[in-house]
């Protein structure tokens, strides 16, 4: 007789920990072919508030770590989920409804562009800032800071790789990210969700809700501690135009959906540039 | 005794002003299909300058049009050599006709001739410059191997600095390869159709620059032009927000640089009279018309009493009159609108329980004026600690710990700049990177280059103008993934 296996519980990942939605609702979601993989936790607008306070008390220390610090963190993400590369290969493969090996090159994307960007955490600065030569007695510099918190939608197509390529980019800045994973594939997000918790991520820094964008992003648009949105996995222009004017309201930096980006391709500054602020300090030089 | 100052006014028979101005679009000035003009003033005269087009929909939908023409059939196909002379021939056509333009400047915005000849026009010239050599290098900028133009850019400028806001928007849009239309404020057009004239004399294609003149409502038909595919607005927070949610779900690319409310701190260790001409600098340069003023200042504590006594000496040396007298020091107020909501700011000051003070000064009988003044006992609940005042009005504030100097100066919504005085470096630095601002003087304030990039944090706005972060507002560099 086959052993029955343990079948795991999916919930939130707010400030570190895994709640449950506090709304108690939860969605079935199916494999490729509509047959049960798990109930999974329909974030509300409530957890998408305490995702907020989580991200907005983990900005200051993540932020100040040093970039050698923040680089090192990155590339331990990449080194966990290595391990559970299995793992990752199967739940997408059942998600996306592709064969083991192209989930097998999804994941180890996935994973080498943590890696990718792990290497950026020291290097962006140098790219992006510089001193400026003003026309006077001064030294003048410019240097990228972190926006602060960002509120993400990760694209709904490619569940692990497009998810990587939203919030790598987001938190090797510095920044603080909720994000919200694909609606009907999720499952990778979870996991995705240990691998942090184990990787030495700073709770808070990486907020993870499942459930349905358009009922949770406009919390999050309006929400006055929110400091951006990227919208990259938006699919309905409707939604993220609504998105995108609530944004108005606290002057919020939005990076507009994208949602079948060519996610196999080598990134470029763009996505770390969308969420920094170049700060220019002026110094007066003399004896 | 005290010396008196003898008149020193600038001639104005430099300048020669039409009786009235119509609208630049496509390389020559037409009349608005409206037929509609408004007048702009003097505002240290209330004396009628000139006349100028109000320009409806159909006006709106002309430049953008011209623009559009300029664009594909011109401008986007020419060498970035090219384009980069066009642009150095303005940069010397504006140091050519700088005295002029200085002037002009001082009659239709009000401010001190000292500071339209010494500050403002240097910098317009230098920002052409600066630009101008970049139009031929931008593979060389960090946006990629070819970093693409946008196309037709919407520009919406303020009337603080009417000419200097200008060079902001359209040196690097024409750098990166965009034609522009551009609506100056109401109040100060007519440095922008100087400008126009120049735009001839540099011999540039119809269409590349436009200049449409009108109040709100013509900019908003600007913005919100379907055909314009760059939105720039410099101004109030509030105006800015609205232009981004009308630009939602469009695919016009937004930057915005709005208010702030700057804190500028001093320590106990700060050169004390360095810092006393750097708070003045700070908040009554401009008349304090200035976004990135330094509007709350905050003492700490044990050198507070010093510091106001100083502060306050100084500002009784202040020269507050003719604008265009080269020892002016405080000019008039742009408006009359203006004036009144200075005066309502202040009001409440009062009414909230601040101790208001000025030097006395005579204030002249026609034009607005408002003397230089300063608030204490401020908290952070007051208004005038907290909304943008946009006049000669200083809150003042104290602290006695670094950390609360931080907390306070970023207890804001805004963060466009923030002043830190000390002779401590680790402290200038520490205090640096605390600053949620996108420009930080220290031991210094109000300093601009066209190579430092401006630009606030927060609801001050968002994108860079000068520097090579500037140049990401005019071209295309958002990839997918």
């Amino acid at each position: 007789m086959s052993r029955v296996d343990v079948r795991k519980t999916h919930k939130l990942f707010i400030g570190g920990a895994f709640p449950r939605s506090e709304s108690g609702r939860t969605y079935e979601v199916t494999d490729s072919k509509e047959q049960f993989l798990a109930n999974m936790a329909l974030a509300s607008r409530k957890d998408a508030r305490d995702a907020v306070l989580a991200a907005r008390s983990a900005v200051a220390k993540w932020s100040a770590a040093t970039a050698y610090n923040r680089g090192q963190v990155l590339y331990r993400i990449a080194e966990v989920m290595e391990g559970r590369r299995e793992q990752f290969i199967s739940e997408v493969s059942d998600s996306e409804g592709v064969s083991s090996r192209k989930a097998g090159a999804h994941v180890d994307a996935a994973i080498d562009r943590w890696v990718w960007y792990a290497g950026w955490a020291d290097k962006y600065a140098q790219v992006i800032g510089n001193t400026n030569p003003v026309a006077g007695p001064f030294f003048n510099f410019s240097v990228p800071e972190p926006t602060g918190v960002v509120a993400a939608v990760a694209p709904q197509d490619a569940s692990i790789l497009g998810l990587v390529s939203v919030v790598a980019p987001i938190i090797v800045t510095g920044n603080a990210v909720i994000v919200m994973p694909s609606s009907s594939r999720p499952i990778p997000a979870i996991t995705l969700a240990e691998c942090l918790a184990t990787s030495d991520v700073p709770a808070g820094v990486v907020n993870i809700l499942t459930g349905a964008p358009a009922e949770v992003m406009p919390w999050l648009a309006e929400h006055a501690d929110v400091n951006a949105l990227d919208l990259t996995g938006i699919v309905d222009e409707g939604v993220a135009t609504d998105l995108q004017r609530s944004a108005a309201g606290t002057v919020k930096r939005v990076r507009g959906a994208a949602p079948h980006a060519n996610w196999q391709a080598t990134p470029s500054l763009s996505r770390m540039r969308a969420f920094v602020e170049v700060k220019t300090v002026w110094h007066p030089m003399g004896v | 005794m005290p010396f008196d100052y003898a008149p020193a006014p600038e001639s104005r028979s430099i300048v020669d002003i039409e009786s009235n101005y119509g609208l630049f679009i496509g390389g020559s000035f037409t009349e608005p299909t409206s037929g509609e003009f408004f007048k702009t003033i003097n505002p240290a005269t209330e004396e009628v300058l000139s006349e100028v087009a109000e320009a409806g929909q159909a006006d709106v939908d002309a430049a953008v049009a011209a623009a559009r023409r300029a664009y594909d059939k011109t401008w986007s196909k020419m060498s970035g050599k090219d384009r980069a002379k066009y642009i150095f021939r303005i940069a010397r056509l504006i140091q050519e006709r700088s005295r002029e333009l200085a002037v002009l400047e001082t009659l239709d915005n009000g401010k001190p001739i000292r500071e339209s000849r010494d500050v403002d026009l240097p910098l317009v010239a230098a920002h052409f410059f600066y630009h101008a050599g970049w139009a031929d290098k931008l593979e060389f900028a960090g946006y990629g191997p070819d970093p693409k133009s946008l196309g037709v850019a919407a520009q919406v400028i303020p009337w603080n600095f009417p000419l200097l806001m200008l060079a902001w928007k359209v040196a690097p849009a024409l750098a990166c390869g965009n034609t522009v239309v551009l609506k100056p404020a109401e109040t100060t057009p007519l440095t922008a159709l100087a400008f126009a004239d120049i735009c001839q004399q540099a011999g540039l294609p119809p269409g590349v620059v436009n200049i449409i003149t009108g109040a709100g409502e013509t900019g908003r038909m600007l913005v919100e032009h379907p055909d314009v595919d760059k939105v720039a607005f410099t101004g109030s927070t509030e105006v800015g927000k609205a232009i981004q949610r009308a630009v939602a779900g469009t695919k016009k690319k937004l930057t915005l640089e709005l208010g702030g409310k700057a804190a500028n701190i001093v320590f106990d260790d700060a050169p004390i009279d360095q810092a006393i001409e750097g708070i003045v600098n700070g908040i009554y340069f401009n008349q304090g018309h200035v976004c990135c003023a330094g509007s709350r200042l905050l003492l700490q504590e044990s050198i507070a009493d010093e510091a106001l006594a100083s502060l306050k000496r100084r500002l009784t040396t202040l020269r507050l009159g003719d604008p265009l007298d080269k020892n002016t020091d405080i000019g008039a107020i742009n408006s009359s609108m203006q004036l009144s909501k200075i005066e309502e700011l202040t009001a409440a000051g009062e009414a909230e329980g601040a101790e208001r003070w000025s030097p006395t000064c005579p204030i002249p009988d026609k034009g607005f004026w408002f003397p230089p003044t300063l608030f204490t006992n401020v908290t952070q609940a007051h208004r005038i600690a907290r909304e943008e005042i946009f006049g000669p009005v200083l809150s003042v504030l104290t602290f006695r710990t670094p950390e609360e100097a931080v907390a306070k100066a970023n207890n804001t919504p805004f963060g466009l700049s923030a002043g830190i005085w000390t002779e401590k470096g680790s402290r200038t630095l520490w205090m640096a990177n605390q600053m949620r601002a996108g420009i930080v003087w220290a031991n210094t304030f109000n300093r601009f280059d066209p190579a430092s990039p401006f630009g606030g944090f927060k609801e001050s706005g968002f994108g860079r103008e000068g520097g090579v972060q500037g140049l990401g507002a005019y071209l295309n560099v958002e990839d997918p993934s």
